[in-house]
């Protein structure tokens, strides 16, 4: 799986109190690149120039106030969003998710789930036709990918205005999508069965599921993989 | 100083947990309630004296981090104006 043309790229994965994916992401990466990502505490002001940001999934700060509240006005966050302004590409994964858009880097805000459990199981997502992104460059409109979720606030909210804009811009990434042996296709009452969203220049992508907890057969599904996989290899371009 | 501050969600903001206890609460007998909303208070001890200074920091608290204005109302009170 590795591609040794991605070794030159660089990832850095920022860490929060709570943070309990970065590890996970931190592995498929270096499976992927074949270079370890630098893990960046919360703590810290600033960002080595990078390739890419990822902010993992988690319980930053214990979902303390609201999901991802606390973590989007740490220190390295402020440089997360100064990156993503000069056109750095950022991914925020479930909490990661979260956390960006208690940044406004993303539009919308993820409530809890309309049947109030905790969702842990795969889904199947649909790529959508998005804008030009590095995130679905490598992928077709169309094209399903098995990956699991793991949250109690993934049900994507926004008002009907930023709904008919994500939809109209190209933003909506992925969608939940029906064909998961493990239960409704929609597995938190998201508006629009949105599992992810870009940002409006296509750089920063927000999803619920975990792509770091599909990246080998053992997993039950490598889709996380290709997502990633091919994410990376659009930002090497 | 003290203020309270009341944040709830916006109406058409769906509200699981209200609608379980709203339920909740129609299985206890109490048939005539039609709706739950939750909300939460926030209650702040500020070093100030100035009750007009203290509302107008604590609303730039709640624009910054206190509530998620895509979701949420917030409502200051302060505790003792006189």
């Amino acid at each position: 799986m590795t591609l040794s043309s991605l070794v030159s790229l660089r990832v850095a994965i920022t860490v929060f109190p709570g943070s309990n994916c970065d590890r996970d992401m931190m592995v498929a990466v270096e499976r992927l690149t074949n270079r370890r990502p630098a893990l960046v505490w919360h703590k810290e002001a600033n960002l080595e120039p990078v390739d890419l940001v990822i902010v993992p999934g988690g319980f930053s700060f214990g979902d303390y106030l609201r999901c991802g509240a606390l973590a989007a006005r740490s220190p390295i966050m402020s440089a997360v969003m100064d990156h993503a302004a000069r056109g750095g590409a950022v991914l925020g994964v479930c909490n990661g998710f979260q956390v960006l858009t208690e940044t406004g880097m993303l539009p919308g805000v993820l409530i809890r789930n309309s049947g109030l459990r905790f969702s842990c199981r795969m889904v199947r997502l649909e790529t959508a036709e998005t804008m030009p992104s590095p995130f679905t460059a490598g992928l077709t409109a169309g094209q399903s990918l098995d990956i699991p979720v793991a949250h109690n606030e993934g049900n994507y909210f926004a008002d009907e205005d930023t709904l008919y804009r994500l939809q109209d811009n190209g933003q909506i990434a992925f969608r939940y999508v029906a064909g998961s042996a493990e239960g409704p296709a929609n597995p938190n009452g998201a508006a629009r069965d949105i599992a992810g969203i870009l940002s409006n220049n296509g750089r920063v992508m927000g999803m619920m599921p975990h792509p770091e907890r599909a990246i080998s057969p053992l997993h039950g599904s490598s889709d996380g993989a290709t997502l990633l996989s091919k994410s990376l290899e659009a930002l090497m371009s | 100083m003290q203020a309270i501050v009341n944040i709830s969600l916006k109406e058409g903001v769906l509200d699981p947990q209200g609608r379980a206890i709203a339920r909740s609460l129609g299985d206890l007998g109490f048939s005539e309630v039609n709706d739950v909303r939750v909300g939460k208070q926030i209650l702040l001890d500020v070093d100030e004296t100035d009750p007009a200074r203290l509302r107008q920091r604590v609303a730039r608290m709640c624009e910054t981090l206190l509530s998620n204005t895509v979701i949420e109302d917030y409502s200051i009170d302060i505790a003792d104006e006189t």
